[in-house]
């Protein structure tokens, strides 16, 4: 998957689960603000993207510092070329 | 308590093995058509009986979005169904809701399946953060009315009485008591039951199911002499309770009032129940209706279809109504039995009787069990309407609970 696929397929995969209008779903979106995520939604996103793209999440800060989509997509992105030895 | 409001019915909401609509169930009670069919995976899986009532087909509902579902088990989400047909009946909007005078009360006492759903989902996947989120809302007793709640915005009583299968009977009990003493205006109340074969196995174990395999729909005969055990059934009942004179003014459609409440234990066995239990509450519901038990012309009977049970509550019934015969029939005998829910689901019925100009019978009675003689058991449909109801509800650990109702 090029990185254009990866990010196309986060968005897909959130905007499914959340129920989300694909049209707000740009980078600089706030999972709180912006897109109506809380907690407990941050809890499921945890498990699409595991069951997605097949690594495995934690609580690390990486992770804690996610505040927008954009973060995510660097996230998932940095992960998955950690996990090929990129 | 100086002073005791009257108490309306003025909504109705049913998912119910007998169908979806007011119009559709109140065909089947009118008719005496079943919703119990054979479940062969229940014989795969080493059930004595496979007999289940079945539901319908539960749909995606566009006024229940997907966040909503994630936390509601099946039964949450027939009952929010449910709660919403019933608001919308009563005309009320769900902004009138959103103050501290509404109130839900529900009867539940399972969420099995969403328990051992959850132990499957950890022992798959190997770490309780892949469990999801949703899994401890839907695992509990109270599932529905935190739901509700959450759907609807309420802000006054919030809880699920758990009760067996006196559970939905005295959450209409309870929501009538909250309105009657001036604590809340209006209370959505009901019932919710599971379906499916994870929470009905122990059940199932003891022996109590019919297994008459071979007529599904004639299974369930309560007070006949050849009755071979209850079938489990469920989904979910709702019933808007409301202030008589704030639904007056309102203009609001009167389907009935609660008249009274009664409820008694037994402090015997934690199956069989007693010869007076029910009695005893009915005794308090009517009197505290202003009525003597000459005044009931019919008895929602909570029979059912136990050798045992049935029995006991003839013994009850005709101990209370010693001077008089009411009608007597058990809506069980066409749903089977609807476990927590069917208090509620009883009432609701009776309603629909009620709007409808009927008494539903009490199906597939054959021949009246000895034990029953002298109780007036209706084998087919009455064209009279109910007008004086006794609604019993009896549950394991020998609570019960009694329902008074005028239309």
């Amino acid at each position: 998957m090029t990185e254009i696929e990866i990010v196309d397929r986060i968005n897909f995969v959130l905007a499914e689960e959340f129920e989300i209008d694909p049209d707000r779903m740009t980078p600089t979106a706030l999972f709180k603000d912006d897109l109506g995520l809380d907690s407990l939604d941050a809890v499921d996103m945890v498990v699409v993207l595991e069951q997605e793209f097949k690594f495995k999440i934690t609580k690390t800060e990486a992770y804690q510092a996610i505040r927008t989509l954009g973060d995510l997509h660097a996230f998932v992105l940095a992960r998955r070329a950690e996990a090929s030895g990129g | 308590m100086t002073h005791a409001y009257e108490v309306a019915i003025t909504g109705i909401g049913l998912f119910s093995v007998l169908g979806r609509t007011p119009e559709h169930i109140a065909k089947a009670l009118r008719l005496g058509r079943s919703g119990i069919v054979v479940d062969p995976e229940r014989s795969a899986l080493g059930f004595a009986s496979p007999l289940t009532g079945l539901l319908p087909p539960s749909l995606d509902d566009p006024r229940i979005g997907r966040k909503q579902r994630k936390t509601m088990p099946d039964f949450a989400f027939h009952a929010a169904v449910a709660a919403l047909d019933a608001l919308e009946m009563c005309g009320l909007d769900t902004s009138d809701w959103r103050n501290d005078e509404s109130g839900l009360v529900f009867g539940c006492d399972s969420s099995c399946l969403a328990a051992v759903d959850q132990v499957s989902v950890l022992q798959e996947r190997g770490r309780t953060e892949l469990i999801g989120s949703g899994a401890v809302f839907r695992s509990m007793t109270s599932s529905v009315t935190m739901n509700l709640n959450t759907l609807l915005g309420t802000r006054g009583a919030c809880w699920t009485i758990s009760s067996a299968c006196s559970s939905g009977g005295h959450a209409v009990g309870q929501a009538f008591d909250l309105i009657s003493s001036g604590r809340q205006e209006r209370v959505l109340c009901g019932g919710a039951q599971e379906v499916n074969w994870q929470s009905m196995c122990g059940f199932d174990g003891l022996g109590a199911f019919s297994c008459r395999v071979d007529e599904p729909t004639r299974a369930s005969r309560p007070f006949d002499k050849e009755r071979d055990g209850l079938v489990p059934s469920g989904g979910a009942a709702a019933l808007v309770l409301e202030r008589l004179d704030i639904a007056k003014a309102r203009g609001a459609r009167i389907w009935g009032r609660v008249c009274g409440y009664g409820f008694s234990s037994d402090g015997e066995h934690i199956s069989v129940p007693s010869v007076n239990g029910l009695a005893r509450a009915g005794a308090k519901a009517i009197r505290q209706a202003g009525l003597t038990p000459a005044d009931i012309d019919y008895v929602c009977a909570h029979a059912t279809s136990t050798s045992a049970g049935d029995a006991a509550e003839a013994a009850n019934i005709l101990s209370l109504f010693s001077g008089s015969r009411p009608a007597v029939s058990s809506i069980k005998s066409m749903t089977g039995h609807e476990l927590w829910m069917s208090g509620a689901s009883q009432v609701a019925y009776c309603a629909l009787m009620a709007s409808e100009c009927f008494t539903a019978p009490n199906a597939n009675l054959e021949n009246l069990d000895p034990a029953a003689q002298g109780l007036n058991v209706i084998s087919e449909a009455l064209g009279r309407p109910p007008r004086n109801v006794v609604c019993n509800a009896a549950g394991f650990g020998g609570t019960n609970s009694c329902l008074v109702l005028r239309f």
